[in-house]
């Protein structure tokens, strides 16, 4: 399905906890139909990943995921999904994801049937491909072996597949640092829509075959990297922020080949993907600065349906394990959204989310409901993936200028040096072989275009 | 006496043209290739690096610097060789066992480069064996070991390990970095140091192969 129209009339419309298309799954949860509810996703302490490991690893994830659904039972949260994000090694050692996917499911049934608590489980599993360099996207040996990871957590008791793919991520992480837009483009435009469509396609096959739901994606390795990178002063913010807008085109296409949400928590395309699509998302902020920094703290909930704190580590803090503990954070979050809701005074409680944050940083500015619906708007206008990720990213220059002007926004010269540049070049690379030509002579030695169909 | 401004601006302001046709022209004057070296190239990178580290320049700036020096040196090269010049010191980079993220690893080895290290990159997911091997073979004066993740770090331990193993940890110092790792646990596997940043590595690598230039 290719989207060709937007799910709402208008910005406003766009609302957290509420989805045009609430996804049922799990034990009796429905997300994205009137409430905001938590994702709680942790990891392991320092600790060996192996094999030879296992006990020790199932006992922490027993000790987390029990810990968690406790405190959520205690705190009386309507719903919840809990994540397991796959390690490298947990993809690999298909079995070793397999039984913590397991174990973690029977925990979430005895709490359904003991307490009545309605949660889901994500099974994010680790796009291993990229191992090799470079990496052999569709013929290579982790290919198998991740899509074996796919089903066997799904036949486990997975009830939402994910994952945060990096299809064209051998070129972006060396564009970003040359801020090289032609690169950009390849890598954004060209390669990693294919392997969305590529890999969507299977996971949603794999989805049905198994009765569970193909979930979503995230632009992490991409718009996150450069975030990050911009943060560390390394690259532009502008940079980043245009990369952001992006690489909303090729998290999109999860959803064209079948994916219903909620998109991945760090996915902050997420408010592009639920005015294409209506389907629901989840976002991290705030309560996600266990994992990293951010500057969209509160307006990344301000239309988001699953409230996320990304990853914590299981160390024992004074109240308690870190995974119990943010729990309770983005239960509290989740209550003052859900109770706005009841109250009827959601509009108050998004407008705040949203104007506390989104002039304060370029980053905050590109994903406001206001943005992300403008940029959804110029995506669905074109037809290939290509012209809408470089149509994207010109509405994104756009936006930003627009923010300069109006003094709503301050930006530092150096940064503005980058946004002419990058409007200019937008206009110069027009198709894709025009950016074919600039790029693969900087950029052929990093891909092997063949694993990309081309 | 020749006024290396010109090359150095060249330099500092990424022009690979001029560079090239400057470094030439001092070797046309008659100037040695360490002294064009020492008092032209390396001095204009040694700009752009407190430029950026000032926040007057991002990486991409600095990169374009990088590949104007690289042209001039790729000219000096053979005469560097055949007097038997050395780099800084030769820098073994890798991600261990485990993890796949290198972009953290790929900026360390960017800024190496840049301040005269000369970097053998051994990649992503490996093994602490190849880490000793591969430093045996390229005379590695440091390893940098990177990783993202609390489920891969123990590797750094294992690696580490190895060296010990093998009887050539006294060759070579070893330093780490990413976002899990701390200069607690640096010490607590017996690493040499922690960098907690891409500029702080350079920094590091300079201080334990025992001076700057």
């Amino acid at each position: 399905m290719n989207f060709n129209s937007l799910a709402y009339d208008t910005s406003d419309e766009m609302m957290f906890g509420k989805a045009l298309h609430p996804v049922r799954c799990g034990f009796d949860l429905v997300l994205g139909d009137g409430l905001v509810l938590p994702e709680i996703n942790f990891t392991l302490p320092v600790m060996q990943v192996d094999n030879s490991n296992i006990k020790a690893i199932l006992k922490q994830y027993m000790e987390m995921v029990s810990g968690v659904l406790q405190r959520l039972v205690i705190l009386q949260v309507p719903g919840a999904v809990i994540e397991f994000e796959h390690a490298p090694q947990m993809t690999e050692n298909v079995d070793m994801g397999a039984r913590i996917t397991a174990q973690t499911r029977k925990l979430m049934e005895n709490y359904y049937h003991d307490h009545g608590l309605k949660t889901a489980l994500r099974a994010t599993i680790c796009d291993i491909r990229e191992k090799e360099r470079p990496p052999k996207m569709r013929t290579g040996r982790a290919v198998g072996q991740m899509f074996e990871s796919f089903k066997l957590n799904a036949q486990r008791g997975a009830d939402l597949l994910s994952i945060e793919s990096t299809g064209g991520k051998e070129v972006s992480d060396r564009a970003l640092m040359e801020a090289n837009l032609p690169g950009l483009l390849l890598a954004l435009g060209i390669l990693a829509p294919r392997d969305m469509h590529f890999l969507w396609k299977k996971i949603h096959n794999i989805a049905q075959q198994e009765n569970v739901v193909a979930a979503g994606d995230s632009a992490c390795a991409f718009a996150n990297t450069a975030m990050v990178l911009a943060d560390q002063k390394y690259i532009p913010n502008v940079v980043a922020a245009v990369v952001r807008a992006m690489s909303a085109v090729r998290s999109l296409v999860a959803f064209e080949e079948g994916a219903i949400g909620p998109s991945k928590d760090c996915a902050y395309e997420g408010p592009v993907i639920k005015a294409i699509t209506g389907f629901p998302i989840s976002m991290e902020g705030k309560s996600a600065a266990c994992a990293h920094f951010s500057h969209m703290g509160n307006i990344a909930m301000a239309v988001t349906d699953l409230w996320s704190n990304e990853s914590v580590q299981n160390v024992k803090l004074l109240s308690g394990f870190a995974p119990e503990v943010f729990t309770e954070l983005l239960t509290y979050d989740c209550r003052l959204l859900n109770e706005a809701l009841a109250g009827g005074e959601e509009d108050v409680i998004k407008r705040l989310l949203v104007t506390s944050d989104e002039n304060k940083s370029v980053h905050a500015l590109i994903i406001s409901p206001d943005s992300s619906y403008d940029i959804a708007r110029t995506i669905v206008k074109e037809k290939s993936d290509f012209e809408r990720t470089r149509r994207a990213g010109m509405a994104a220059c756009n936006i930003i200028r627009a923010a300069v002007r109006d003094k709503r926004l301050s930006l530092p010269e150096k940064e503005m040096v980058y946004l002419d540049r990058f409007q200019n070049e937008f206009e110069k690379y027009a198709t894709e072989e025009h950016v074919l030509e600039a790029a693969l002579p900087d950029y052929a030695e990093l891909v092997i275009l063949s694993e990309y169909g081309l | 006496m020749t006024n290396y401004n010109e090359l150095q601006e060249c330099i500092i302001k990424g022009n690979r043209i001029k560079a090239r046709e400057l470094t030439q022209e001092c070797l046309d004057n008659g100037n040695p290739a360490k002294e064009i070296l020492d008092e032209g190239l390396i001095p204009g990178m040694a700009v752009v690096g407190k430029k950026f580290q000032d926040g007057e320049y991002f990486i991409p700036e600095m990169l374009v610097s990088a590949r104007a020096l690289n042209i001039g040196l790729g000219i000096l090269k053979p005469l560097l060789e055949a007097s038997d010049v050395k780099p800084v010191a030769k820098v073994l980079v890798g991600t261990v066992k485990g993890d796949i993220h290198d972009i953290g690893k790929n900026l360390v080895a960017i800024m190496l480069r840049g301040s005269g290290f000369e970097i053998i990159d051994a990649g992503v997911d490996v093994s602490p064996e190849k880490f000793v091997q591969m430093a045996k073979e390229s005379g590695a004066d440091i390893l940098g070991l990177s990783a993202l993740l609390t489920t891969t770090m123990t590797a750094m331990k294992d690696t580490v390990d190895a060296f010990q193993a093998d009887g050539s940890r006294d060759k070579i110092k070893i330093m780490i970095g990413g976002a899990p790792v701390t200069t607690d646990y640096a010490e607590k596997i017996g690493a040499d140091g922690y960098a907690p940043n891409a500029a702080i590595a350079v920094e590091m690598a300079k201080t334990l192969v025992g001076g700057s230039r």
